[in-house]
């Protein structure tokens, strides 16, 4: 039993990595808790269940779709809201408000466009492999979703310190003045982490839907919830950080379930995230941000 | 066609449409039609409606037209009583069907009872409903009625030991439901391996499975919502569970089969009704309610629909003088003698005890129907 809840725990895990990595992202670049990102991951899994089931495109040209959708509606969010926002230098607390404004508006389209009842991906697209290793049980499917939260976890933190456009995120996020000053364009970039940020989350949104096989606009809530505490965990910001927070919470919520009592699974999970961020403030991977003048 | 003459037609029209009144049968709807209760409300309002359509377009009862005065008791117990008021009082109805919730009837039947204008609702599964007095009537099948005939003969088929729980410890329906089977579980003393939980919005439910198949179990009785219920039964056979699975009323719904498809096999359901029931007259229901509504009916659906079939059988028995008093009273006599073969099967009413032990009210006697699920279907449970 302990192999399958390991395996269990593992899967779990890299869900809430895989949806922790955009989020974090764009607090790390922007400083912004972008709290739309919730609806990044649904809407990435409604442009891929249109797409495949409308136009009867196959699972692969599913996967640009959410990753375009979910990127360019958070092109616009950054476009449409958080650059004004940067531009009046509103506290921190507004852009994430605003972002709340964004979701209910995303969430209720998606619920005029798409209805409240769950959707389904048809079944001859979904990968029903099974693989049995003795007693343990493990879809394709999951196997795809841990592989590609830690594929997208290395690429990402592999860009942000070999490339010459990671060193110039990172410059911003150190302090984006000066990096306004050196000559990076830091509105453009910020727009690009937007937009990749949410298209992370539309490709998030399609695994974990295709996983579950269940698509409903507010499939974006219960995780948006885990995902900040993943983020805090891990060190607001932190690549690194939202994969090990990702698999943390994992392995706390299953283990906790499988050991204790189901009940206590998130109150177990959510009093060690208590007990860490008491000896350390700033999460697993976070630096204690001393205060710029 | 000058004017005049359209008057004249009018006018005529009119008169005739007065004569016709002369000889209706008006019955108040009190149901939710708005609110979160209108989930239920809606679905009773259609079958109602669909049900007094049918009886109209063949003559109606005796010669006589059904008239149902609609309101929106909005789920609410203070808007319950208002409705309940203004239909007795105001359009001096024969009797009320509703309202939808148990909480709303416990409100407003007290004021129908006193009022001696029969009280039917088809949606209040609450204990103590019909206790409240003779002119409260109900055919709506309570959960404890349900259940333990489910659960004694999945028992019996699959020779069941040892049964592990698992149940939405967050919403009132699948909690009450596993309440229930908890009871049920002890009356009939079967051990209880481990009891799992999960809330509403969770997708995951591996790490419970994985414990319940640790305890390895004869059967697993779930109390969750069709949704849930089929992703949960997924996740089971892909963890290689094949225990059958035991479930509430929450599983009654074709929904459980999009998502599980073959991962339901076995598993053992029971129902006051079930959309694939082969009898006639349910299939009837089935057809002419996709036909008019465009939609799957559900359990509220058939329960409201077979208690307007009730009704009219009863006003068919008695002869309808317009005296509202007389009429009512000799309705409320008629009803309890009623019993025929609907939508949800054979139907006869079963008084109850009030408090002071004297007879009370009315509530329905039927037996539960045990389905279980083959090829991806429910299937009426032959005992084999």
């Amino acid at each position: 039993m302990l192999e399958q809840q390991l395996v269990n725990a593992l899967t779990l895990g890299s869900v809430y990595a895989l949806f922790s990595l955009g989020f974090t992202l764009v607090f790390g670049v922007l400083e912004v808790i972008n709290l739309s990102h919730g609806a990044m991951f649904m809407a990435g899994s409604f442009a891929a269940l249109t797409v495949v089931t409308r136009l009867k495109a196959p699972l692969a040209v599913g996967i640009l779709a959410a990753m375009l959708v979910s990127g360019l509606l958070g092109l616009a969010i950054d476009a449409l809201i958080l650059k004004r926002l940067r531009a009046r230098h509103a506290p921190h607390l507004i852009p994430m408000i605003a972002t709340i404004g964004a979701t209910t508006v995303l969430t209720s389209a998606a619920q005029g466009l798409f209805g409240v009842e769950v959707q389904r991906f048809p079944d001859e697209l979904l990968p029903t492999r099974e693989f049995i290793f003795g007693s343990v049980h493990v879809r394709a499917l999951e196997l795809a979703i841990v592989g590609i939260a830690f594929l997208l976890m290395t690429t990402l933190f592999l860009v942000l310190r070999h490339t010459r456009q990671g060193r110039a995120l990172r410059a911003i996020a150190e302090s984006p003045k000066a990096a306004a000053l050196l000559g990076i364009n830091v509105e453009g970039l910020f727009l690009a982490t937007s937009f990749t940020a949410a298209a992370l989350g539309g490709v998030a949104g399609l695994l974990i839907g295709l996983n579950f096989n269940s698509v409903t606009p507010l499939m974006g809530q219960p995780i948006l919830h885990k995902g900040i505490a993943v983020v805090i965990l891990g060190g607001m910001g932190d690549i690194r950080g939202a994969l090990f927070g990702g698999l943390f919470l994992g392995f706390a919520e299953v283990l906790s379930k499988a050991y204790l009592s189901s009940q206590m699974g998130d109150a177990v999970a959510f009093g060690l995230l208590f007990l860490i961020l008491l000896v350390r403030p700033a999460g697993l991977f976070g630096r204690v941000l001393e205060r710029k003048a | 066609m000058n004017r005049a003459t359209k008057h004249l037609l009018f006018a005529a029209a009119s008169l005739l449409a007065v004569s016709a009144v002369a000889g209706d049968l008006k019955i108040g709807i009190a149901e939710a039609l708005t609110g979160g209760a209108a989930q239920y409300g809606v679905p009773i309002r259609n079958g109602f409606q669909l049900a007094a359509d049918e009886i109209n377009a063949k003559g109606g009862i005796n010669g006589n037209k059904l008239v149902l005065v609609v309101e929106d008791e909005q789920g609410k117990k203070e808007e319950a009583i208002n409705v309940f008021k203004k239909l007795i009082f105001q359009d001096k109805v024969l009797m009320i069907f509703g309202p939808t919730l148990s909480n709303s009837m416990f409100a407003a039947g007290p004021v129908a009872n006193a009022a001696k204008v029969v009280a039917f609702g088809t949606s209040n599964t609450a204990n103590g409903i019909s206790e409240m007095g003779p002119y409260i009537f109900r055919n709506s099948v309570m959960e404890s009625d349900v259940l333990p005939v489910t659960v004694s003969t999945a028992v019996k088929h699959y020779k069941i030991k040892k049964v592990a729980v698992i149940y939405g410890n967050d919403d009132a329906f699948t909690k009450s439901g596993y309440d229930v089977f908890k009871k049920v579980l002890e009356d009939q003393k079967i051990p209880v391996t481990t009891t799992e939980t999960y809330v509403k919005g969770d997708v995951d439910f591996k790490a419970q499975l994985t414990k319940i198949k640790a305890t390895n179990p004869d059967a697993v009785i779930c109390s969750g919502l069709a949704e849930e219920a089929a992703t949960l039964m997924v996740q089971a056979r892909g963890l290689g569970l094949k225990a059958p699975f035991i479930g509430g009323n929450g599983f009654n719904s074709p929904k459980l089969f999009e998502v599980s498809k073959t991962a339901g096999e076995g598993t053992f359901v029971g129902s006051p009704w079930a959309n694939t029931n082969p009898t006639p007259a349910n299939q009837h229901f089935v057809a002419a309610y996709k036909q008019k509504y465009g939609a799957e009916p559900n359990q509220f659906a058939a329960q409201a629909y077979d208690a307007m079939t009730i009704a009219a059988a009863a006003l068919k028995s008695i002869k309808v003088t317009g005296n509202v008093a007389n009429d009512r009273e000799a309705l409320h006599g008629a009803l309890p003698k009623v019993s025929l073969s609907g939508a949800t099967g054979p139907f006869k009413f079963r008084q109850s005890v009030g408090k002071d032990g004297k007879p009370a009210g009315y509530d329905a006697d039927q037996k539960p129907f045990i389905y279980v699920i083959r090829d991806g279907k429910f299937v009426l449970f032959t005992g084999k």
